[in-house]
């Protein structure tokens, strides 16, 4: 299956400054395009734990999203380490960020969770050493 | 409440002033951004005791429109030049998070609802 993308963006590895620009575009694209208020919330909320988690837990990688008859499908891929235990990783409260990280205010161990919470479809891909790959589709209303 | 009520009873000093009429139904408190993010309910108020530029990330991704720094905590200059850009409001209290939270809630301020508690995205 061929996607167009309506968002496609590489992402750092630890590059706080631009966290959440990804996220913030997509935000914007879809209230121009019109999308219910609802549906954005949810869809900028996912994507924005997706491009967090890419930035302080990956080497890197890709935020990228599409819109089809199925909803809002947003694509977090990066380059590892993978998650070596998911669902551990699931769990709220769970949480290997480091205490920088932390003093920032990320680490509360409910990204995931907030992830699977706001998505209507969620499939995690996982391989440790290699890298996650992880799609969430928000239905349309 | 309206804004300018709120600015008024927490004696708040403001780093961008808001359009004082503004209409704030309901706040939630908090220092973790995953903790921000899992409130459900269309929201206008955040206090916070986080001042980097992130916390004007995750308002923006769920509409808040105000932000309150706790505890005399200044915000860096990197967060204030991106709430300009995003239309952000901020403001600063030298009360801790505790006693603003309290004073708010005591003048008829209503909590969030927690995602969890009802499904999340329903409207009310
Ligand atoms: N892309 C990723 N690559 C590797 N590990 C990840 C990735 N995303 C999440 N993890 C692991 O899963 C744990 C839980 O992630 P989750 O997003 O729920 O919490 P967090 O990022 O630690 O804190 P929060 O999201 O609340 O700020 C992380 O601490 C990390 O160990
Ligand atoms: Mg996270």
């Amino acid at each position: 299956m061929k996607e167009k993308y309506i968002l496609e963006k590489r992402i750092e590895k630890g590059d706080f400054n631009k966290g959440g620009e990804a996220s913030s575009k997509l935000k914007d694209l879809l209230r121009k395009l019109g999308v219910d208020s609802a549906v954005i919330r949810k869809t900028a909320i996912v994507t924005y734990e997706l491009e967090m988690n890419i930035i302080i837990h990956s080497e890197g990688g890709w935020i990228r999203a599409a819109i089809s008859r199925e909803g809002i499908q947003i694509f977090a891929a990066d380059d590892g380490p993978g998650i070596a235990d998911l669902e551990k990783a699931f769990q709220p409260g769970y949480s290997t960020a480091s205490d920088q990280v932390r003093e920032m205010g990320f680490g509360a161990g409910l990204g995931l969770v907030n992830i699977k919470n706001y998505s209507d479809e969620l499939k995690v891909d996982t391989k440790t050493g290699v890298g996650t790959k992880i799609r969430a589709i928000i239905h349309l209303v | 409440m309206k804004l300018i009520d709120i600015v008024e009873i927490l004696g708040l000093e403001a780093i961008i002033a808001g359009n004082d009429q503004l209409e704030i139904m309901t706040a939630c408190g908090a220092d973790l951004m995953s903790d921000v993010l899992a409130f459900t309910q269309e929201k206008s108020l955040l206090l916070t005791g986080l001042t980097n530029p992130q916390v004007v990330r995750t308002a923006e991704m769920i509409d808040i429109k105000v932000i309150i720094f706790v505890r005399g905590k200044r915000p860096l200059v990197a967060t204030v030049e991106l709430a300009r850009e995003k239309g952000i409001y901020l403001y600063l209290s030298a009360r801790s998070m505790f006693e603003c939270c309290g004073i708010l809630y005591q003048n008829g301020l209503q909590p969030e609802e927690i995602n969890g508690c009802f499904s999340p995205g329903e409207e009310e």
